[in-house]
């Protein structure tokens, strides 16, 4: 029995016993692939319609099984299919403005509505798009879904754009665009009744934003597995939205956070130190857990390694390099 | 049965792989051909390796492994590091309980790619 496989606007048939891969290939469209065996997984797309066999999501990440993303070389049609490449340009979104308030000396908080639906996992990334058509790309830091608004933290950069719009010319309810969702990096419940593995979740300046909207999301999934969160900064200034994390660690008895500081002086509410080589002494004695990094580059591929080394299974880490626009 | 099947087919090449990358990070003879940062493009091309070796299914011809490795022979890639890597593959294995003579299977198929990867 022959289904249909949509791709890139267009319908072909395909046979049951045709991989999707095969399928594409036959047809001339140049999809990327290797091995065609379900293990280099170059030929990773997203299936929009239909849903993903067991057998095309093995060995893949939980984010990117909840994500229904399949390996096309294992897809096999048990029923009408649609795929598409991943990165594919999404629809944008117009949203509203409905807060921005300063959380430090540099970072700002960033309150949109979006005019439709919009779904988005927290610890995901969006494209935020000024009327100027100045696109950077921020994470969520709450639920969007449970909140019905988008919360962004912004680090402003001295002459940077998109800091220089939002304190200049940015009013409350101004129109912007999102586009997206996009990134792995987000909770994964794995049973019902609250999952119990450790997280540890760590990360420079606006890497909270990420961190935060998945604790929020762990927390409100009932997850009952200590949660660790290390927020490093260079100065004590740099911190931000300490007091409700603060409050949080007490209302949450398997929620800890800890502030770090390279640059700090002993005896005051954080710890001082390189929030790295912290993660990594904690990580040695949790090699169980799931570790989640957001932030700086060198810091987050740095930790990241050295996390690895320590024991932790590679599919156990996810990770969101910011990366800086140029 | 292969020792890929033997071992548990795709799901159980992401623990070997594990234990086979990280044994290779850690060992400076081979570690600087890693720097690059993107550790899960890496993982997935060890885990492809993996499979070939235990004799799984696998796309790997001369040419794809010529290719890939010519801009590591230019960086020195050598009989040495080849050894190496099958000195990490033997240590993985016996980690994951498997026989010696299984091991020495493994190896085999591993050197016979050898000049391929060497670029000879």
């Amino acid at each position: 029995m022959a289904f249909n496989l949509a791709y890139d606007g267009n319908s072909y048939p395909i046979e049951e016993e045709v991989s999707a891969l095969d399928t594409l290939l036959n047809q001339g469209i140049d999809i990327p692939h290797s091995c065609k065996s379900g293990v280099c997984q170059s030929c990773l797309v997203e299936v929009v319609a239909g849903a993903p066999t067991q057998a095309s999501q093995v060995g893949l990440k939980a984010t990117f099984k909840a994500r229904n993303y399949a390996l096309l070389c294992c897809l096999f049609a048990k029923e009408d299919l649609g795929v598409r490449p991943l990165n594919s340009e999404d629809a944008e979104v117009a949203a509203s403005i409905i807060k921005v308030e300063a959380l430090n000396h540099n970072v700002l908080r960033l309150c949109l509505k979006p005019e439709e639906e919009f779904d988005v996992i927290p610890g995901q990334y969006i494209n935020l798009i000024t009327p100027d058509n100045i696109v950077r790309s921020y994470s969520m830091a709450n639920i969007p879904g449970v909140d019905g608004y988008i919360e962004l933290h912004i680090r402003v950069i001295p002459n940077g754009r998109l800091g220089s719009w939002l304190l200049n010319e940015a009013k409350p309810w101004g129109n912007v665009k999102l586009r997206g969702p996009a990134g792995e990096c987000f909770y994964v419940s794995d049973k019902e009744g609250g999952d119990d593995f450790p997280m540890v979740l760590a990360g420079t300046s606006t890497g909270l934003a990420p961190l935060y909207g998945i604790i929020k999301d762990a927390l409100a999934r009932g997850h009952i597995g200590e949660i660790t969160l290390f927020h490093g900064a260079l100065q004590p200034e740099d911190l931000y939205l300490v007091d409700e994390l603060y409050d949080l660690s007490q209302q949450q008895s398997n929620f800890s956070y800890t502030p770090c500081v390279l640059n700090g002086s002993e005896g005051d509410f954080y710890i001082c130190g390189d929030v790295q080589q912290l993660v990594v002494e904690h990580i040695a004695k949790l090699k169980e857990a799931r570790l989640y990094l957001c932030g700086a580059p060198d810091l987050v591929n740095a930790m990241k390694k050295k996390a690895f080394l320590s024991g932790v299974a590679s599919k156990h880490i996810y990770h969101d390099a910011f990366l800086p626009s140029k | 049965m292969s020792l890929y099947e033997k071992l548990g087919g795709a799901e159980a090449m992401d623990a070997a792989t594990d234990i086979f990358y990280r044994k290779m990070l850690a060992d400076e003879r081979v570690s600087g051909f890693f720097d690059d940062t993107d550790m899960e493009g890496q993982i997935a091309k060890q885990k492809a390796f993996l499979t070939m070796a235990f004799g799984g299914p696998n796309n790997y011809t001369g040419k794809s492994l010529r290719d890939g490795h010519a801009h590591l022979v230019e960086k020195g890639l050598s009989d040495m590091h080849v050894d190496v890597v099958i000195e990490h593959l033997g240590a993985t294995l016996k980690e994951l309980g498997v026989s010696d003579e299984d091991i020495a299977e493994v190896a085999s198929i591993a050197n016979s790619v050898r000049d391929d990867v060497l670029g000879r």
